[in-house]
């Protein structure tokens, strides 16, 4: 976190504000999620799982589920090929602003739909279900929330943009911005001029991910893709320690 | 060859008078919180009968187990690593609480709280899934005895596949009961179905365990295990299985299934096989050859090549010699009484039971004629194809040869020693018409009729104790005295001194002290503590409460004067 102090001077002529929101938010919300995914790991590997409710409901959950899952991971995707990726790159490759843009707006209207439509299912599961609303805690119901806020205003952004602006270029402004977090040169002046939606998709994003830690997302982290290459039946040594005689004095097990 | 030791269990089920002392006594141990109530890592079945959860055998529904695939090769009959991924997020062959059965509890609250009236209070069964009222239509037991069965008996997946139609009539009926714990599977699919490895065989004793830090709920296991033995924790979102009761056993005590059972027909000791060969073995082609698959993994303790491959393999000493003396061992091997559960679910299941001969006993008893008598016995075993078949069903996947062979063997035993027991001559030809001689009848007699605690049990404890000690003879610490915490107690310098005592250990002493001691809840060797979970409700013993404090201040802001009544 010595980044954004380097930044102060530099940033002097951008309003406070403007300095708070895209610069210490983003490096506090980083700072959040990976120490608390860290912290979490170390101190909650029992908390760990996707609590999953399928044994309460199944037709709902079908449907809904895979709807949701599927869409988030290409949104996912999509946000990478256009956060990450620099324009100049998929120009150099060919891809010319034109044939990407329709290419992003199809496959994202596609999956930005399925994503919404899966959690509306999901969302109206968790609520008329019984037994799913009963285990549903209140840290669920505010990442539910922050979730539902985040995809909203992001299809919104998108929409907004295309309907009334016919189309705005993020990957002149916000993807570079975001780049720039990452290379501890933050811009935050490249943020201020975008449109408002944008804005506040980027912000409840980031609040998202400062949340995401301490909720039921944290399930994504451990996706088991492990699985593709281990072995069948794992075999693993007895702990020693465990229930078969007492650890020696100063030996017992921490709390991990 | 590579030799690998696995704990296992021989279930003898003649002898089970379908008590359910087992299931209760485990789930008093390990399943009696929120988010397991309706988990039975013990439970025992009436069969004929819908088994728990209803129907789990009916694999075509369930797709549990392995299967042998185009190529001939082993593989999980849900669908491999890629199709379980791309179905990760709703598991389409996972079983609903329906298929197993809403648990409840009863509002005892009105009984004591309802105004007077006329009419009785009655406690309305409440479901502990949403707290509401709830109508009690199923249960884990609900065929019991065969409760139910005009109405549900049909429904029992092995009789579809039993030749003869069997009809629930009072007359020609059967029917014997069915414990049922995880199987411990040298093969098991519940681990190879699990995306994040987090459940494993244990190197040192093959018990299956599911790692609740690794778990992460992706409820894969549940549908992989045939059996239906893992169950998934609605609460804590993790996949939860039985235990092999692993601390007791460790401290060589045996489960809890088998240490109350009122039967005395668990068995429990060491099995040497050759983890070379398990794969092979469960890719055998053909189904009804999986039994006798499964017995050529299993090694000969008593060979010294396999004592020396033991050896090598890092396995103790004391535990060769404790698969020696295995019950379990002789039973599937030795007699060859013993028969798998299912092992055409190619798991290489490692809970086996030995048949009931009582179907057949009774048969024979109806018509009037000497059940005692082994060509009765012998003719019965020919004759009565449903209990054979159905049996078949459930051991040797259909084959009625090795059910045939073992009702036998049990029949021979049957009229054998009754000559022995009436004082008359035994008759050697008995025992060699099932190909046995007369020591090793009797010797079988012992180990399945008398059954002793030390011959039924035979487990070696785990081995890092000893070593341990062996290696620290001058520095361990020897708090191991009568009364220290290694014996339940406290340590030299008062209570919590010393270190925690092994969980096992500390029940096992303070449960035979409460049975041996003349007041129900006080502990006479501790001045001050109550151990909650021993107090029986009984009386109120002193150290229950702290000591009321003299004078009558009390800190409740209450007036001060005369003591406060208790308050219930
Ligand atoms: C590739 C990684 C992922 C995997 C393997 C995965 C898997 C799962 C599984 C197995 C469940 C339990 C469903 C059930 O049986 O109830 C679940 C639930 C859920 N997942 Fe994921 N997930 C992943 C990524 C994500 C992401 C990126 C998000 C959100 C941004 C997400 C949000 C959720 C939510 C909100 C639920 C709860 C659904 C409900 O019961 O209402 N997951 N996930
Ligand atoms: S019986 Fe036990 S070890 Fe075998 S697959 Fe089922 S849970 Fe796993
Ligand atoms: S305790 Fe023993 S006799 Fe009773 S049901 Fe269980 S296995 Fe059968």
């Amino acid at each position: 976190m010595t980044a954004p102090a380097q930044h102060v001077t530099l940033a002097a002529e951008t309003s406070t504000g403007g300095l708070l929101l895209w610069v210490v938010l983003p490096y506090v919300c980083l700072a959040v999620f990976v120490l608390g995914h860290i912290w979490r790991y170390r101190y909650d590997k029992f908390g760990w799982t996707t609590r999953s409710s399928q044994l309460y409901e199944r037709r709902l959950l079908r449907i809904g589920s895979p709807l949701f899952h599927f869409g988030i991971l290409v949104v996912l995707l999509g946000h990478i090929g256009g956060l990450v990726i620099p324009k100049s790159w998929t120009e150099a490759a060919g891809i010319s602003e034109h044939v990407y843009h329709i290419g992003a707006v199809f496959l994202g209207t596609i999956a930005g739909v399925c994503t919404l439509g899966g959690l509306t299912i999901l969302i109206y599961r968790r609520r008329t279900v019984g037994p799913v609303f009963s285990a549903t805690t209140r840290n669920d119901k505010a990442m539910y929330v922050s979730l539902t806020l985040t995809i909203a205003l992001g299809l919104a952004a998108t929409v907004a943009a295309n309907t009334v602006g016919g189309g705005y270029d993020y990957r002149e402004t916000i993807s570079p911005w975001f780049r720039s977090v990452f290379y501890f040169q933050p811009d935050p002046d490249l943020m201020t001029g975008a449109p408002v939606l944008f804005q506040l998709h980027a912000l409840s994003a980031l609040l998202l991910f400062a949340a995401w830690p301490f909720t039921r997302l944290v399930h994504m982290l451990t996706a088991p893709v492990g699985y593709l290459t281990r072995p069948y039946v794992v075999y693993r040594s007895r702990d020693t320690h465990l229930g078969a005689r007492a650890p020696r004095r100063g030996w017992e097990r921490s709390g991990t | 060859m590579r030799v690998m030791a696995q704990m296992a269990m021989v279930m003898n089920l003649d002898k089970c008078i379908g008590c359910h002392t087992c299931s209760v006594t485990c789930k008093q141990a390990w399943t009696n919180r929120t988010g397991v109530e309706y988990v039975w890592f013990n439970n025992v079945e009436t069969r004929p009968g819908q088994g728990y959860p209803r129907r789990y055998e009916d694999q075509d529904t369930w797709q549990g187990g392995w299967e042998l695939n185009k190529r001939g090769r082993l593989a999980l009959k849900a669908g491999g690593r890629f199709k379980k991924l791309a179905q990760i997020f709703s598991n389409p062959k996972l079983p609903a609480l329906d298929d197993y059965y809403e648990p409840w509890t009863y509002d005892y609250e009105t009984l004591t709280n309802a105004p007077l009236q006329n009419h009785t209070p009655v406690a309305r069964p409440k479901s502990l899934i949403t707290g509401k009222d709830m109508k009690i239509s199923w249960s884990a037991n609900w065929d019991d005895n065969l409760g139910g069965a005009p109405e549900h008996g049909d429904k029992d997946v092995l009789l579809s596949q039993v030749s003869e139609k069997i009809k629930f009539e009072f007359e020609q009926t059967f029917m014997f009961y069915l414990p049922r714990i995880c199987e411990h599977c040298l093969n098991p699919s519940c681990a190879a179905s699990c995306p994040s490895g987090a459940i494993y065989k244990r190197e040192e004793d093959g018990i299956v365990l599911v790692d609740q830090d690794r778990c992460r709920g992706w409820r894969m296991c549940v549908t992989g295990c045939p059996y239906k033995k893992v169950y998934f924790n609605h609460r804590t979102g993790k996949a939860e299985k039985c235990t092999f009761c692993f601390p007791r056993v460790e401290v060589g005590l045996p489960t809890v299934c088998s240490e109350t059972c009122v039967g005395r027909l668990r068995y429990i000791g060491l099995v040497l096989y050759d983890a070379d060969r398990v794969l092979e073995a469960a890719s055998t082609p053909d189904d009804t050859d999986l039994y006798e698959a499964q017995r050529g993994v299993f090694l000969d303790p008593n060979d010294p090549a396999v004592v020396r491959e033991a050896e090598n393999a890092g396995i103790p000493r004391d535990w060769v010699e404790a698969a020696q003396r295995s019950p379990v061992h002789a039973l599937i091997n030795t007699y060859k009484v013993a028969l798998p559960l299912h092992p055409e679910y190619r798991t290489m299941p490692m809970v086996w039971y030995v048949p009931p001969l009582s179907p057949v006993v009774d048969a024979v008893r109806d018509t009037g004629q000497d059940a005692e008598d082994h060509r009765n016995l012998f003719a019965a075993v020919d004759a009565l194809r449903i209990p054979v078949d159905y049996l078949a069903q459930l051991f040797t996947a259909g084959d009625p040869a090795p059910v045939d062979a073992v009702l036998r063997r049990l029949a021979a035993m049957r009229a054998y020693m009754r000559d022995i027991n009436l004082g008359r001559e035994p008759d050697a030809r008995i025992p060699e018409a099932v190909g046995m001689g007369e020591e090793q009848m009797y010797d079988m007699y012992r180990l399945l009729a008398l059954a002793k605690y030390d011959e039924r049990y035979v487990i070696p404890p785990a081995h890092a104790e000893q070593a341990h000690s062996l290696e620290e003879l001058a520095t361990v610490c020897s708090l191991d005295y009568d009364g220290g915490p290694g014996m339940g107690g406290s340590g030299p310098f008062g209570e919590s001194s010393g270190g925690a005592a092994p969980l096992a250990v500390e029940n096992f002493h303070a449960l035979r002290h409460r049975q041996t001691s003349d007041t129900a809840a006080t502990p006479t060797d501790k001045a001050r503590r109550v151990n909650l979970f021993n107090w029986d409700g009984k009386g109120r013993p002193p150290g229950l409460f702290p000591n009321e404090p003299s004078g009558g201040g009390n800190g409740t802001g209450g007036n001060g004067d005369g003591k406060d009544e208790p308050k219930p």
